[in-house]
């Protein structure tokens, strides 16, 4: 089976000044945006305490509301996680004492109408609980997840995050000039700055949650679409040195239209994998997988349209490209 | 001759599928339902007692698969959860409190596997469940409770050398200030306190005050006090932990001020902090009863004498000396006090504080001798957002809270020895986690939770069920893709896939990294990415038919130049994973680590185990057309 009959012959590098207003356009709208409205943090980021339940059966999730506002939790945000049997609440980082203890006091009143405490339970195995009559059995409340982040942890990770970003862009930028030439490097680093930036502009006019596994998928997008550039440097590398005739544009665009069908191809069996995620990888991770969609289709997009016309700007032409002879390299080989 | 493997790349194949797939092996066993005992406090656990054990659940109704000791402890699988608790209990019976029993789930696989250190894959907390804590040490808590022992220590030493002063000082902003009374003893002042207190470094003279001396602590003590203060900070969790009775936990240091500590299975959260962030200890002193407290309270306290306060508020006027502390309990126990119903903590002492007691109980006969409860708890300063306040050098500026409280002070009626009794705690729970915290030991430092991640036992579950889903349909997608794709040669990319599957689990299990749900995605993303390194070989070897090339000129060439686009691609994607690692904590650690296993496994089973299958269906014959 093949997608494309022969090598097709699409000028993309012709279309690059509309590629560019198109990406333009995509950044500042995101810049826009995260200027305005900013993104939502997790609580990884911004500290603060979060409890997932699940109760037996549907419950009003205004009830849980009022029931933990009486309790003195005023700030608490309390939502629908998945189903309507499951709740989530939420709370900013505060500066109450024993920040920690939160949590443990949200579960309390989260179990206070059944009137149950818990009990030890075999490892593996549903929450037991006391109830008041002094009988055991499964808890009407289960908690499923608790997290905490203290405000000092919080700041460090969003410092750690942005340096780690740095770190990959730089190690990449050091790769790519060792191994191509400079400005194959930047070009690379160029498009991975496009995908971070349009990535991360998605989620802050969806309004999505910025979680550490989204950074975490934001990395791997870098990963990704650095791979596809590569292909397709490769492929412009080798042809810079096999055409003897033609523009650097032309070489260009005859190496993306030969990798065009591999280019195709793995984005879409990426993407078959991303949706599985999206669809069955249930709701933690979520925000990691949608983070992953947009950056294979972005990522996918720039390695055509953002690092070519890049490496373009910068002046590339064929005598960059050809391999150094070594003095003597020749001798070695005479007799 | 084009396109044959030698024996060599044959036996690498096999030297490293044959292996993949052994280590692979005991991840499909699953777990049985099973109870450790470990001895606690490094006592080890004997063989006498592991036969004592195993007798206990000889009859083949108690269920027993079988039990085994190793250095660590003995663990016993059996095959239900009912005759796991039941089993449980008889132990706990036989062994009273000696020992460490905990609920745990352990690898079913036959015991061989485990002989040969096969062992399945190390589930991570978000899917086995359990508790996952950072705590941070309070380090300049413990500087400070240095300078002031050290305040006392510098009256002392003045004192023998005959320097007179007019005080010694803690200031508030760290060291340790001396006001002289002459200013001609400046010079031995520095002497005598360099020579008998290394420890400190002293700060030039300052013009306008010839008559002080300001001590600090040396950069040399301070780091040691800090080591000191985490190792001990560590011991110390080790053996609450041992307490609370957890299969497997992990305590470990991160950084110079950070413990993290995990609890696998662990579902009461409340008491793991309660218990585990907590500096209570207890101090015994004697009651001042020939001074009137009243007095004392409008007044101020008589000299060798402090006001402090009984849990209801009522002031209390105790002799300033503390006879012994919680560092002289070797064992405590609660229970309930058969006459009056309340909670008691019964404490034993070791010789030292024996002989204190006897000595000054003898002595004290119808006085009263106090219990205090010191608890210190250590904050973060916060503004009014809740943001955390940094001090000049960029640390958080934290405010620790002593809390002393005189729970009891009893009349002294008898000589007290190496046991005794206390009495006036609030609750049964109080004096049960009062009584643990003096066995496991005092914390060197406070500390305080900064992190907390705990997932429960059912979304542990559905996390192994929906991270499994996603594998095996993500797999399966590809796989289909990728045989009508590319057909006979589709079909050498998905065997290629299975392996690296396979590798990957087995490289896991080898090197026990821990399995998160983010690692699972990462398993998944690289099922999507490893074909790639085959879709750019196929597309090159298409692409060399297409220019005219032989079928075995064009395999012979697409393998070769599609090789260094391969490595290319794959290192960069590597770069960006050893950062995510370097970065990561807990849940991004875990996903670097699968992404990078698979991205080295992947280049193996798509580059050589792939030519391996193409050269043994097409190598050194004539092949006039390929399936691709």
């Amino acid at each position: 089976m093949y997608f494309l009959k022969r090598e097709p012959r699409i000028n993309f590098l012709g279309r690059r000044r509309l590629a560019g207003i198109v990406s333009a356009v995509l950044i500042v709208i995101g810049a826009v945006s995260l200027g305005v409205r900013g993104l939502s943090f997790g609580i990884d980021f911004t500290g603060g305490t979060l409890v997932e339940v699940s109760y037996e059966e549907t419950v009003e999730a205004s009830s849980v509301r009022d029931l933990i506002k009486n309790a003195g939790f005023e700030s608490a945000l309390v939502q629908y996680f998945g189903t309507s049997k499951d709740i989530l609440v939420r709370l900013p980082a505060s500066a109450v004492e024993d920040a920690a203890q939160v949590s443990s006091r949200i579960m309390v009143v989260l179990r206070s109408p059944y009137k149950e405490t818990l009990a030890t339970s075999a490892s593996g195995d549903l929450q037991q609980c006391f109830s008041d009559s002094g009988t055991s059995g499964q808890c009407a409340v289960q908690m499923r997840r608790v997290e905490f982040v203290g405000p000092q942890v919080g700041e460090e990770l969003t410092e750690k995050g942005g340096l780690a970003m740095l770190y990959a862009l730089l190690g990449i930028l050091i790769y790519v000039s060792w191994r191509f030439e400079w400005r194959f490097a930047i070009g690379a680093v160029a498009a991975l700055v496009h995908d971070v930036l349009i990535t991360v502009g998605v989620f802050s006019v969806l309004g999505l949650e910025f979680s550490l596994p989204v950074l975490a998928a934001i990395l791997a997008v870098i990963g990704y679409s650095l791979n596809d550039t590569i292909v397709v440097f490769d492929r412009v590398r080798e042809n810079f040195r096999k055409m003897r005739r033609g523009t650097p544009i032309d070489i260009m665009n005859v190496s993306v239209n030969q990798t065009l069908s591999r280019t195709l191809l793995t984005s879409l069996t990426t993407l078959l994998v991303v949706m599985t995620l999206l669809i069955l990888g249930g709701e933690v991770i979520n925000g990691f997988a949608t983070a992953l969609l947009v950056g294979v289709l972005v990522g996918t997009y720039s390695s055509i349209f953002v690092a070519n016309p890049a490496v373009l700007i910068l002046g590339i032409s064929r005598e960059d490209m050809l391999p150094v002879t070594k003095e003597g390299a020749d001798a070695d080989a005479l007799p | 001759m084009l396109n044959r493997y030698g024996w060599w790349q044959w036996l690498i194949i096999v030297g490293v599928i044959v292996p993949g797939i052994f280590f692979s092996f005991p991840n499909l066993f699953g777990d049985d339902p099973g109870i450790q005992v470990r001895g606690s406090r490094g006592t080890a656990l004997s063989s006498v007692d592991f036969d004592r054990l195993k007798a206990l659940v000889a009859e083949p109704e108690s269920g027993l698969i079988r039990g085994s000791l190793d250095e660590k402890g003995a663990s016993f699988r059996f095959s239900t959860p009912g005759a796991q608790l039941k089993a449980r209990d008889l132990f706990e019976n036989e062994l009273k409190d000696r020992y460490t029993i905990a609920l745990t789930l352990l690898p079913a696989a036959p015991a061989w596997f485990e002989s040969m250190s096969a062992r399945p894959m190390y589930l991570g907390l978000d899917l086995r469940g359990g508790v996952h804590f950072l705590m941070e040490v309070d380090m300049e808590g413990a500087i400070r409770r240095m300078e002031e022992r050290y305040v006392a220590d510098l009256r002392s030493t003045l004192r023998t050398a005959n320097v007179r002063h007019r005080g010694v000082r803690r200031t508030s902003e760290g060291g340790i200030d001396v006001t002289l009374r002459a200013v001609s003893d400046q010079d031995k002042a520095r002497e005598t306190i360099l020579r008998e207190l290394p420890d400190l470094e002293l700060t030039a003279v300052e013009e306008g005050a010839p008559d002080r001396v300001f001590a600090q602590l040396s950069q040399r003590a301070k780091d040691e006090l800090s080591e000191f203060a985490l190792e001990q900070n560590i011991t110390a969790l080790r053996n609450r932990i041992d307490e609370l009775g957890v299969a497997e936990p992990v305590v470990q240091r991160q950084g110079d001020r950070r413990i993290v500590v995990q609890l696998p299975g662990v579902q009461d959260t409340a008491r793991a902090k309660r218990i585990l962030g907590r500096t209570a200890t207890l101090e015994m002193m004697l009651v001042d009863e020939e001074h009137n407290v009243d007095s004392a309270v409008t007044g101020s306290p008589p000299p060798g004498s402090r006001i402090f306060h009984m849990r209801d508020g009522r002031p209390i006027l105790l002799k300033n000396r503390v006879m012994y502390s919680g560092e002289n309990i070797v064992d405590a126990a609660a229970s309930i006090d058969t006459q009056t119903g309340g909670p008691i903590v019964s404490i034993t002492l070791d010789a030292a504080g024996a002989r204190i007691n006897q000595r000054v109980t003898g002595k004290n006969i119808g006085k009263r001798m106090a219990v205090l409860y010191i608890e210190t708890r250590s904050k973060i300063k916060t503004d009014a957002q809740g943001r955390p306040r940094k001090g000049p050098q960029g640390r958080t500026l934290r405010t620790s809270q002593r809390i002393v409280e005189v729970i009891t002070a009893p009349v002294i009626r008898d000589q007290l020895g190496k046991r005794f009794q206390i009495e006036g705690l609030d609750s049964v729970t109080e004096g049960q986690d009062l009584a643990l915290m003096l066995r496991a030991g005092s914390l060197a430092a406070p500390v305080e939770i900064i992190e907390e991640r705990t997932v429960g036992p059912s979304l542990g579950q559905a996390n192994i069920s929906q991270g499994f889903r996603s594998v095996v349909i993500g797999f399966g997608l590809v796989l289909i893709f990728m045989f009508i794709y590319y057909r006979t040669f589709g079909l050498f990319a998905n065997v290629a896939l299975a392996f690296n599957l396979v590798l990957m689990v087995a490289v896991l299990s080898v090197f026990q990294a821990t399995l998160t749900l983010p690692g699972v995605a990462g398993i998944v993303l690289t099922v999507g990415m490893a074909v790639d390194a085959n879709v750019l070989i196929f597309e090159r070897i298409r692409e060399e038919l297409g220019n005219g090339n032989s079928p075995q000129a064009s395999i012979h060439m697409g393998y070769n130049r599609a090789l260094s686009t391969i490595v290319d691609a794959n290192i960069t994607t590597l770069i960006a994973a050893l950062v995510l690692f370097n970065f990561g904590t807990g849940p991004i650690k875990g996903f670097a680590i699968t992404l990078s296993i698979g991205i080295l496994t992947s280049m193996f089973t798509a580059i050589m185990l792939t030519r391996g299958l193409v050269n043994l269906l097409y190598g050194g014959k004539q092949v006039k057309k390929l399936a691709i």
